[in-house]
């Protein structure tokens, strides 16, 4: 029997979602130690005897009975969830409501639960991030500080602090709760950067591509259920699905950070573009549009067309437009004026660059000299292309992007 | 050939820091597949053995009182034990050697199976 390759951190997210529904969230630390305690017991076991036919069948026999152990030896001293505090004082009632709590309908609607408990409005986005990855997918400190390029001791802060405040709440966040439009929005949200992180993230490729399939896992979660299954959630995991679509080609076969324009197009996931555009067709259910539906749709016909020069620019200018009265940051400007530059040429594509209204906020974004230099190499003047690439370079937040910009300068010289 | 019992020795907080989390227990069960495979492929192990609970009661002297485990000061407990074959000690500690435990900061205890050649 092999070992499935996230064994441990799937089940750790499921098992802490189901042992909170007993022990109550303020019992939070109490269920991640059984988690814990359960890992140990079945690696003893699995290490002489080897792997079982169903290990998560396992580590969740072995949670459940831990759970009903501490159910009997501290229902008096300890309060659990105040739901079930009637429910777990008679043995009759204990065990089927220990069984149902760890049935998988249950342990998904935890997990939803869970995940809308994380993003409270007392935490950071940041915060809510971190936490999210670490209860809900299994990461440890120290891989987050890996994907986010932070320092571990400020990751750690940021969980601790926020499990305090998860601690402190009553109980999970309730789906019902006339705060559930909102909250939502913040868990979209959540995940849109989480999956940002992965793709655009500045880390090691390995633990970017992690980050971004989690993402897209917890959007699946969120469709599975009916009330969290709205036309904002499809567009966001069509959003996903489709920029997933190309992360193989993102980078070169020598680590080297590839554009979308020069990406080798039949190396993209067909399978997940095809379950992006379902997923973006069923989003146009609603009545509103969305960044997330917009965002998409650029993606979307992205990934259609066969090359950059089948690219259809004149709908992708007028699905920016269309983003700019939704969502009018600069980036999104900024990548508005590259597609006016490739539709109406660069002459017009750098006027627009230099009108972006405030462009101060892109100054560290090396991407917006590097457009400059792009436009000005397609129009002719070397010089200028060189100046901006250098200045791109300069800024480049990791080796990938440097080593791209700096290639890109040295282009402009050898003409 | 000589048969060996390898006792696996680990504190409690060293056993959860190595295994406690699912990054941890991720990589300490992988190496573990690895170590055992390659000691099965190379013929030296005779017999998997059994984890042992971290828990038990000592029956100790002519008054036959019984206490409670744990069982040393050191809480250096046994998790459980694996028969091997080898050439002798020597070869037995060499085997020993990859086994992730250490890394861990467990110990191995290498101790010869008893032989009466008469």
């Amino acid at each position: 029997m092999q070992l499935s390759e996230h064994l441990f951190r799937r089940e750790s997210g499921r098992l802490v979602a189901a042992l909170t529904r007993i022990f109550g969230v303020h019992n939070l630390a109490l269920a991640e130690d059984v988690v814990q305690d359960a890992f140990c017991r079945a690696l003893e076991v699995w290490k002489v005897q080897g792997i079982p036919d169903n290990p998560a069948g396992w580590l969740m026999a072995v949670a459940k009975h831990r759970a009903l152990d501490i159910v009997r030896r501290d229902r008096t001293a300890r309060t659990f969830a105040s739901e079930f505090s009637r429910v777990l004082e008679s043995e009759w009632t204990l065990v089927p409501a220990v069984e149902e709590a760890f049935a998988a309908s249950t342990i998904r609607d935890e997990q939803l639960r869970m995940m809308f408990s994380c993003c409270h409005p007392r935490l950071a986005e940041d915060a809510q991030v971190a936490l999210v990855l670490n209860i809900l997918c299994g990461f440890g400190a120290g891989e987050i500080a890996d994907a986010f390029l932070t320092g571990r001791a400020a990751i750690e802060k940021r969980i601790s602090r926020g499990k305090k405040v998860l601690a402190g709440s009553k109980r999970l966040f309730d789906l019902a709760d006339a705060e559930f439009a909102p909250r939502l929005s913040a868990v979209l949200r959540a995940i849109y950067l989480l999956f940002n992180e992965g793709y655009h993230g500045s880390s090691e490729a390995a633990v970017r591509l992690e980050v971004c399939h989690e993402a897209i896992r917890l959007a699946g979660l969120l469709l599975e259920s009916p009330r969290t299954a709205v036309p904002e959630t499809r567009a966001l995991a069509a959003l996903m699905s489709l920029h997933a679509a190309h992360i193989p080609t993102r980078l070169d076969a020598a680590g080297h950070l590839s554009p979308l324009v020069e990406q080798d197009r039949s190396r993209w996931d067909a399978g997940l573009v095809e379950q992006g555009l379902a997923l973006l067709e069923e989003s146009a259910a609603g009545p509103v549009v969305t960044a997330y539906h917009v965002e998409a749709a650029i993606a979307a016909v992205h990934v259609t067309a066969r090359s950059v020069e089948e690219t259809d620019w004149n709908a992708i200018v007028g699905l920016y437009d269309r983003l700019m009265t939704i969502a009018p940051t600069p980036v999104v400007a900024l990548n508005r004026a590259i597609a006016i530059g490739q539709r109406d040429g660069p002459e017009r594509g750098l006027e627009m660059l230099r009108a972006i209204p405030d462009s101060h906020r892109l100054r560290r974004y090396p991407f917006y000299p590097a457009a400059m230099g792009e436009l000005e190499r397609r129009r002719g003047d070397l010089d200028a292309a060189r100046s901006y690439f250098a200045a791109a370079a300069g800024i480049a937040r990791n080796t990938a992007e440097r080593q791209y910009l700096q290639d890109r300068m040295r282009e402009c010289e050898s003409r | 050939m000589s048969q060996f019992v390898y006792l696996y020795r680990m504190a409690d907080e060293a056993r959860q820091q190595s295994m406690g989390t699912p990054e941890r227990a991720q990589q300490s069960m992988q190496k573990w597949m690895a170590w055992m495979r390659e000691l099965d492929a190379q013929g030296h192990l005779k017999d998997r053995g059994q984890p042992l609970e971290r828990i038990g009661k000592v029956v100790r002297g002519q008054q036959k009182t019984v206490t409670d485990g744990p069982f040393t000061e050191a809480k250096d407990l046994i998790g459980g034990y694996t028969l091997v074959e080898a050439r002798d000690i020597d070869q037995a500690v060499e085997l020993s050697r990859g086994c992730p435990i250490l890394e861990g900061g467990g110990s191995v205890e290498v101790r010869p199976v008893m032989k009466m050649d008469l």
